[in-house]
């Protein structure tokens, strides 16, 4: 009963979260078509940077605040084996979310909100492409109180034992995310909207800035703790073995959440509006913040090859074959954690101080973050889609051999979209452009790259359609009596009896993220109150 | 005093929260590749702040503003003084001022392997700018100087891009720049600039 009810939220959210997601795909082959230049009947900019834009939106905001919501609510009721609370109120979030989703996509469908997804003040939108932005944050905050109450009683039940990491994990992301859209927040609330509506005369573009560099790092592992959580709880099990640590995974996840928030200016490095010594600070903790990812690549690692030994794999790398290779999950994994490496040793460039210089809004910079969002991450939005749909609808998937095909091809699209994304990046070219008009010699290296993206975006663009497909089916399909799966965490290799209480509740990493968020924003924040700034009009575009 | 309890409870609860992290079991294996990675960590850490402290090598920070409605009233940015100026020590300064959509003045001349220093601001929105193969690279933010500056160590025309978006004619937003053998250039005359045509 309860279940079932909890099940359509599931699905209600996941549902929306992919809709967005096949939308925005055929934007994307769109815009890597548009900028090549290859086909003159599409050149338009107007239409390109409203395609940008809204592309933008639905993957970043859209796909990932549903699908964390979604998840998150099937894995509070599942880990925690307790029903959902209060329902009507989840329901209402979902549906804040989704009017504040269709408030924003009229004036970004219709040219009027061509700002990107980054808002880029004191460029101005519509107000209600503003307001719709803040509804669907609005709708997320009612999903991080739902996650933070059910982890709470469950506490209060259940005193002195360890929480279940998945739910763990997932409390642990619904206060990275309250932590994370306030800065979003402060600027949409005191800054855009007034300016849109015409409150104030202008802005200062610089706080604007400062603000929305606090959510912008964090807001990256908002979408990517679902995918850690999918490798730290399904992924072992799904291999046939155990996870190597909950401990160290528990560890990694509040490494995650209380330095992800401190560390924006990495993308403030290149602004004239912040000192050195605060991109400084920042840019040490972006560095401490790869340590979990390190840890995470370990016992993940370290978890697989319990399960390919279990199987029969020997030597130094037979238990590599042993894996169970056709298994979504397993595959999805493999895949991703690929993925992670050449993304991560992209990231690693980028946070290095100086050397940002050379790539900072290059094309080498989106090339980054799809290979490490849209590969790393999304991948594992697929596997977890896979692996849930059967048990949300009770029936069998559709295909499963569709579902690898798709996992191989999201990796090969990705791989012939990103590589040439990265050198055209360090050929120059600068992303955001919607063509290429420079009368000058430098753009024609650029081409043969540019062509090399359109395959990779087609293949990525099959890919998107195979997968919507087979989940598609799967619903359409009749129900199956009998069929019956339920969900399996993995086991720890050595159970958790107790746990020392910080690393079992968030009380003390809430004050320490207090104060590093104080030393970290409190003086870039507070400068501008206190130095002779010049505010900006808005305008158009 | 009154720090001694505060001192004695801090000290107190440092001791708990050393014995707790004491109690968790880790892996010896866990524990050295944590180790590893912790080393790999403090190694970028370490160059970078070799680089920044010791070579100097800094991303533009000086947080100075300007009025961006008013430039053409600046006395630094006043169409008159955009470009490339040389003080009396033979320090080499350019002014340039970003506006949809292009860089002005559109042409400079640079010499090749002689710090410049670049004074970037903008008349109207965010822009930012980069010459390709090179670390000259800025955000441009209304109100605010942004200040760079670089050495080009080899001579050739190079184009200036923004980098930013802009608005919708921000593709056509680019400049040139030519850097000059060194034994070539020579210090454009201030009273040429004035009034000439070189601004377009």
């Amino acid at each position: 009963m309860n279940d079932a009810a909890v099940r359509k939220l599931a699905l209600g959210h996941l549902w929306v979260a992919f809709g967005a997601f096949i939308l925005a795909c055929f934007m994307g082959e769109y815009q890597v078509l548009e900028r090549s230049g290859l086909i003159d009947a599409l050149e338009s900019s107007s239409v390109y940077f409203a395609s940008v834009s809204t592309h933008g939106v639905l993957m970043a905001f859209v796909l990932t605040t549903f699908f964390i919501m979604g998840f998150g609510y099937y894995i509070a009721t599942t880990s925690l084996k307790q029903p959902l609370w209060n329902q009507p109120l989840a329901w209402g979030g979902f549906w804040v979310a989704v009017a504040g989703v269709v408030l924003a996509a009229i004036p970004l469908l219709t040219g009027n909100a061509s700002v990107l997804y980054t808002f880029y003040p004191p460029i101005q939108a519509h107000v209600v492409f503003y307001i719709g932005a803040t509804l669907l944050i609005v709708g997320s905050w009612v999903w991080c109180l739902i996650m933070i109450v059910m982890f709470s009683r469950w506490k209060q039940a259940n005193p002195g034992q360890p929480v279940p990491l998945a739910m763990f994990a997932t409390t642990a992301n619904a206060l990275l995310w309250l932590w994370t859209s306030a800065g979003v927040a402060l600027e949409v609330l005191f800054q855009l909207i007034p300016l849109a509506l015409g409150w104030i005369d202008s802005i200062d573009p610089g706080l604007a800035r400062t603000l929305f560099a606090w959510t912008l790092h964090p807001i990256v592992y908002f979408w990517l703790i679902p995918a850690y959580t999918a490798f730290y709880v399904f992924v072992p099990k799904q291999a046939g073995g155990f996870l190597f640590s909950d401990e160290v995974a528990r560890a990694a996840f509040i490494i995650l959440v209380v330095f992800g928030l401190p560390i924006g200016f990495h993308h403030l490095y290149m602004d004239p509006e912040q000192a050195a010594g605060w991109k400084l600070l920042h840019g040490f903790g972006t560095f401490v913040v790869s340590l979990p990812t390190f840890v995470t690549g370990f016992t993940v690692i370290a978890s697989l090859e319990i399960a390919g030994r279990l199987r029969g794999g020997k030597g130094l790398f037979g238990w590599i074959g042993s894996l169970p290779w056709t298994n979504s999950m397993v595959l999805a994994v493999i895949l991703s954690l690929l993925m992670l490496i050449f993304g991560g040793f992209g990231g690693l460039v980028n946070a290095s101080y100086a050397m940002n210089a050379m790539v900072h809004n290059t094309a080498w910079v989106p090339g980054h973050f799809h290979l490490i969002f849209a590969g790393t991450t999304v991948i594992m939005y697929f596997a977890v889609a896979y692996y849930l749909w059967p048990i949300l609808l009770k029936k069998p998937l559709f295909s499963r051999e569709m579902a690898l095909v798709q996992l191989w091809t999201w990796f090969i699209g990705m791989t012939i979209l990103t590589t040439p994304w990265h050198i055209l990046g360090l050929l120059g070219q600068p992303r955001r452009i919607s063509s290429v008009v420079y009368n000058n010699l430098l753009t024609l290296s650029w081409d043969p790259y540019e062509l090399a993206m359109i395959v990779g975006g087609l293949v990525l663009l099959g890919s998107a359609c195979l997968f919507i497909y087979n989940l598609a089916k799967t619903q359409l399909s009749p129900v199956q009596d009998g069929f019956v799966q339920e969900i399996e965490y993995a086991e720890p290799l050595h159970a958790v009896t107790s746990l020392p209480e910080y690393l079992n509740d968030f009380k003390l990493w809430n004050k320490v993220i207090a104060v590093l968020m104080f030393i970290s924003f409190g003086v870039p924040i507070l400068q501008f109150f206190f130095i002779d700034t010049f505010g900006s009009s808005a305008w158009g575009y | 005093m009154e720090t001694g309890p505060i001192k004695q409870k801090l000290e107190q609860q440092w001791q708990d929260l050393s014995l707790q992290l004491r109690a968790i079991p880790i892996n010896p294996l866990e524990r050295k590749w944590a180790t590893i990675a912790l080393l790999i960590a403090a190694l970028f850490i370490g160059i970078i702040m070799i680089d920044a402290l010791v070579h100097g090598i800094n991303a533009p920070s000086n947080v100075e503003t300007i009025d961006s409605a008013r430039l053409h009233l600046s006395e630094e940015f006043a169409e008159d003084n955009l470009g490339v100026q040389t003080d009396g020590s033979g320090l080499i300064t350019v002014r340039m001022v970003a506006g949809r959509y292009s860089f002005f003045p559109k042409h400079i001349d640079v010499p090749a392997e002689t710090p410049v220093t670049f004074r970037w601001v903008s008349l109207d929105v965010l822009h930012g700018v980069h010459i390709p193969m090179t670390n000259m690279s800025t955000m441009i933010v209304p109100g605010y100087v942004a200040q760079v500056t670089t050495t080009f160590p080899k001579p050739g025309d190079y184009p200036v891009l923004c980098n930013e978006y802009c608005g919708l004619g921000h593709n056509h937003m680019w400049s040139n720049i030519s850097v000059i053998a060194k034994e070539d250039w020579a210090a454009p005359v201030k009273s040429a600039i004035a009034g000439g045509p070189e601004n377009e």
